[in-house]
């Protein structure tokens, strides 16, 4: 049971190491990480000459769809998925059927999830019963049982006292709340970004401000109650200055955003194809850039995908009709990688603090997005310069809603090892 | 060589027209009124043809001006209405369209209450279709026999003021209007309270307005939108009786308007609620001969796209 | 498609003359002039109508109800154009119900334009008569037509065309024959 990987350049924001390593697994964890290991007594040698070893990366917004959505998606197709895109850890969102309100759901994710593979799944539970946004779970019970946050995504909570006591509940339990920033009474039956574009075409639209007047009544009650409060799929350049001078506060909030919103715009919509609709909407060209800048500047913390997959049929029909969302997580890394880090906008060292790094700290994760001995053996391996061209016909998600399809570059996953097993091997 | 041709095997929109399309719709348009006076107004030249009228919202009139257009072209017409159809069953879109399609169809004009859904079609269906109205986005038969109008009683589709009151953010005919006259040139203001009428309208070239005295000035043509009153449940304006107050057209409002300005309005009319009853009635409302004018507009987008089967967009 | 002059079959002088045999041809083939109607087809039959319409007028001194017709519609050949030809103006300020009515083109080829404009005036109403004045008769028809009245008889083969120029619209008038320059 033990694994070297050689010969790769070895990069860890969290201890600083950018070098070309090597690096022994043994039952799990990593043993040793040093310029030269001897191979003798190894059973598997993986030679990552030319490649970047990453702490596995961690993508802390997914939708997995089981139980009860099997149609769009299953917890296999999903860690199958997650390791073709690199990811050794994921987090699920609890807007399942049922709904992940219970210890029971939790264990049965978890169960499930180490009977089909190998990559790490978190469960993340509700913060409301049945995500009525009414009464608040039983969170002490769900952490016992394995979740790793709690959020109502897909929806936000709406009531403020909600989200309070939420915030005051989970100080004891060092959790994660993990909010999804949208007041519905603003955003009501929108379906793109509401603006010029939104008026020209028709659509009804969903202001940045309904996103915005979130983010900053969570920033306000985290101000006083100090618990740990994250903001998910950020996409707006307005809540972008409000997390940023929170920071600056010294107010404890973390932010993710997503791949789309860092690399499409509202533009799209014009064709009126549903693979371009989604919550929060893609935006305008200032908001995109104003993203790509917090990336930089330490006001997002993540990259995350919300993989949203739904089936063929539901996103082939009306625009209006088609269900929110797109699929990221066997992409995520490619684009990302592509548009950002080869154009120079995002260093690699940078990238691995947002795919891999910070997610894994903000999760509370133990001992995982560091490479480190005692450290978990979960790695990802890229080839910078191993091509791509995306193809939603060959996702091996069960979704093809991906708004990249045809998108081509360099920057590909090589190896996906979690737990010193080899996961996914291009 | 280098002559003008029509050359859209759709209309989705105005916004995909050039300049040049839209006179030559109106100028056959033109030719289309001649046959509606004649005592046999029926003509061969879509003899042999189906056209299918798929209505997903209801509308006797606009479907009634397809059904007839459609007809004196000697075209054959099958109704599709959502009512009646299997879409209750849980059908899509795409399979309803594909069904009719077996039937071999050539021209296919829905009207849908999502916005883009006849851009959907294209990129599957293999007849022309015809956007009858989509959601708040465009009505693009709607504007053309408007123009027709203008063009009747001005001789000209330039160099007009052109003012559109009321419900503009929900409004396929405002939308459509707006972008035809910004394309022939014409000036262009919108009137209406700013919850309904967003400044973003600027983009498309249209001066907004929320004073109707002020928006109105000027104008050859007074544009007055249906009022509906589910708006102003939804906070769009407090009550009918402060909207009609502040933006229904009177004979004061209208004073202000050119000599020879025309009222109209797509219809259907809500008598003194945007409109003061006795202009809706007055020679310079034309709102009667928009309704003759749907007929040979809708006729001459039939006889331009003429339907022959078309490969799908992707 | 490139074309070339093969050859200038007549000039102003002769046409004129032409005209002019057409003109009173018509007359004389027409008793009771005051049931008289002229109808030029479009485009170039509009003009060659508005010639003979002179014509008439001048010798008889009365006013002759000279309409425009647009075939286009009633053409059997619509489905087979990649696009929709554009419909021009027809205008007949007259009824034609029991009217003698010259139908009036500038050449005469197939004869399917005349089979359109017969069934396009049909429409219209019931006219006594209804006879045709061709100015160029070029032969190859494909129906049962035959001119009442022309201005020159010009056999030509199928691949040429014959260009009746006006000076209304050609600034000049002559008749040309016209050959492609390549296959």
């Amino acid at each position: 049971m033990s694994l070297l990987i050689k010969n790769g350049l070895v990069i860890d924001p969290s201890t600083g190491r950018d070098s070309v390593s090597d690096i022994l697994i043994e039952k799990g964890l990593i043993k040793k990480v040093s310029e030269k290991i001897a191979e003798k007594g190894i059973k598997t040698t993986i030679d990552a000459g030319g490649c970047v070893v990453s702490p596995g990366f961690v993508d802390m917004h997914v939708h997995l769809r089981e139980p009860g959505q099997e149609n769009k998606e299953t917890i296999e197709t999903g860690m199958l998925a997650a390791a073709k895109g690199g990811f050794t850890s994921i987090a699920c969102m609890p807007n399942t059927v049922p709904v992940n309100d219970n210890r029971s759901v939790t264990e049965y994710i978890i169960a499930r999830s180490h009977e089909v593979g190998t990559v790490n799944v978190f469960p993340v539970a509700a913060i409301s019963v049945g995500l009525d946004g009414v009464d608040i779970t039983e969170m002490a019970d769900l952490k016992e049982g394995g979740a790793k946050g709690f959020s109502d995504d897909g929806k936000c909570v709406m009531s403020a006292d909600l989200i309070r006591k939420a915030l005051e509940y989970t100080k004891m339990l060092n959790v994660p709340i993990i909010e999804h920033p949208e007041d519905h009474s603003i955003s009501g039956e929108g379906q793109v970004n509401e603006g010029f574009i939104s008026y020209k075409y028709g659509l009804r639209g969903m202001l940045s401000a309904a996103e915005e007047v979130i983010v900053a009544r969570d920033i306000i009650l985290q101000e006083r109650i100090n618990s740990l409060l994250h903001l998910t799929h950020i996409s707006t350049a307005g809540s972008i200055d409000l997390i940023r001078n929170a920071k600056k506060k010294g107010i404890r909030v973390t932010s993710d955003v997503t791949p789309h919103h860092l690399l499409l715009t509202e533009e799209l919509i014009t064709s009126y194809n549903p693979v371009y609709k989604m919550k929060p909407p893609l935006r305008t060209e200032q908001d995109r850039k104003a993203l790509i800048k917090a990336l930089n500047d330490g006001t997002v913390d993540a990259i995350a995908s919300d993989h949203a997959p739904h089936t063929f049929d539901e996103k082939d029909s009306e625009f209006e009709y088609a269900p929110f969302g797109v699929i990221g997580l066997e992409t995520s890394f490619n684009v990302i990688y592509d548009r950002l880090v080869r154009k120079g906008i995002l260093s690699v060292s940078k990238m691995i603090e947002l795919f891999s790094t910070n997610p894994a700290r903000i999760m509370g994760l133990d001992r995982r997005g560091v490479i480190e001995p005692g450290a978990h053996g979960d790695l990802t391996i890229f080839d910078p310069e191993k091509t791509f061209k995306i193809d939603n016909e060959k996702f091996v998600s069960k979704a093809n809603n991906c708004p990249f399809h045809g998108w081509e570059g360099k920057g590909s996953v090589v190896y996906t090892i979690t737990g010193g097993e080899i996961a996914y091997q291009a | 060589m280098g002559e003008y041709i029509f050359n859209q095997n759709h209309l989705l929109g105005i916004d995909h027209l050039s300049d040049k399309d839209i006179d030559t719709i109106l100028e056959t348009a033109e030719s289309f009124v001649e046959i509606s006076t004649r005592d046999v107004k029926k003509v061969p030249a879509l003899k042999g043809k189906t056209v299918v009228n798929l209505f997903f919202e209801n509308s006797t009139r606009t479907r009634s001006s397809f059904e007839i257009a459609a007809k004196r072209l000697s075209a054959d017409l099958i109704n599709f209405n959502s009512s009646v159809s299997s879409l209750k069953k849980g059908e899509s879109l795409r399979d309803t369209v594909l069904t009719l399609e077996a039937m071999n169809p050539n021209i296919i004009v829905i009207r849908h209450s999502a916005s883009g859904s006849p851009y959907y079609l294209t990129t599957f269906a293999r007849s022309s279709i015809i956007n009858a109205g989509d959601g708040f986005h465009e009505h693009p038969t709607q504007a053309l026999l408007d123009a027709l109008t203008m063009k009747q009683v001005f001789k000209t589709i330039r160099g007009l003021k052109v003012a559109i009151v009321g419900d503009i953010l929900h409004s396929r005919v405002a939308r459509s209007n707006i972008i035809l006259h910004r394309k022939m040139g014409n000036e262009v203001s919108i009137i209406g309270p700013p919850s309904l009428v967003p400044r973003e309208f600027e983009k498309m070239g249209a001066k907004v307005h929320y004073n109707i005295e002020e928006g109105v000035k000027n104008s050859d043509v007074v544009m007055m939108l249906r009022v509906q009153s589910e708006r102003g449940a939804g906070n769009y304006f407090p009550s009918i009786r402060e909207y009609r107050k502040h933006f229904a057209i009177n004979k004061k409002v209208f004073s202000m308007a050119k000599k020879s300005a025309i009222i109209m309005h797509p219809g259907p009319i809500n008598r003194d609620v945007e409109i003061d009853n006795t202009l809706a009635d007055s020679d310079k409302s034309f709102i009667l001969q928009q309704v003759t004018n749907g007929i040979a507009v809708r006729m001459a987008v039939l006889y331009l796209l003429k339907g022959d089967f078309n490969e799908p967009i992707n | 498609m490139e074309e070339k002059i093969k050859a200038k079959i007549m000039d102003e002088k002769k046409m004129m003359r032409a005209f002019q045999r057409m003109a009173v041809e018509i007359l004389e083939n027409n008793r009771v002039v005051e049931n008289l109607v002229l109808i030029g087809i479009q485009k170039k039959g509009v003009y060659v109508a508005e010639r003979i319409k002179k014509l008439i007028e001048e010798m008889e001194n009365i006013k002759m109800p000279t309409g425009i017709l647009d075939i286009t519609l009633f053409r059997d050949d619509l489905h087979k154009h990649e696009q929709q030809p554009i419909i021009q103006k027809t205008e007949i300020n007259f009824s034609v119900e029991d009217k003698d009515i010259v139908l009036i083109d500038d050449v005469l080829f197939t004869g399917r334009t005349i089979r359109a404009a017969m069934d396009s005036i049909f429409e219209l109403g019931r006219p006594a008569s209804v006879q045709l004045a061709v100015f160029i008769d070029r032969g190859h028809r494909e129906l049962p037509i035959s001119p009442d009245y022309k201005g020159k008889y010009l056999p030509t083969s199928r691949r040429e065309r014959v260009n009746v120029m006006l000076k209304e619209i050609d600034d000049v008038d002559q008749v040309l024959i016209m050959e492609p320059t390549r296959f």
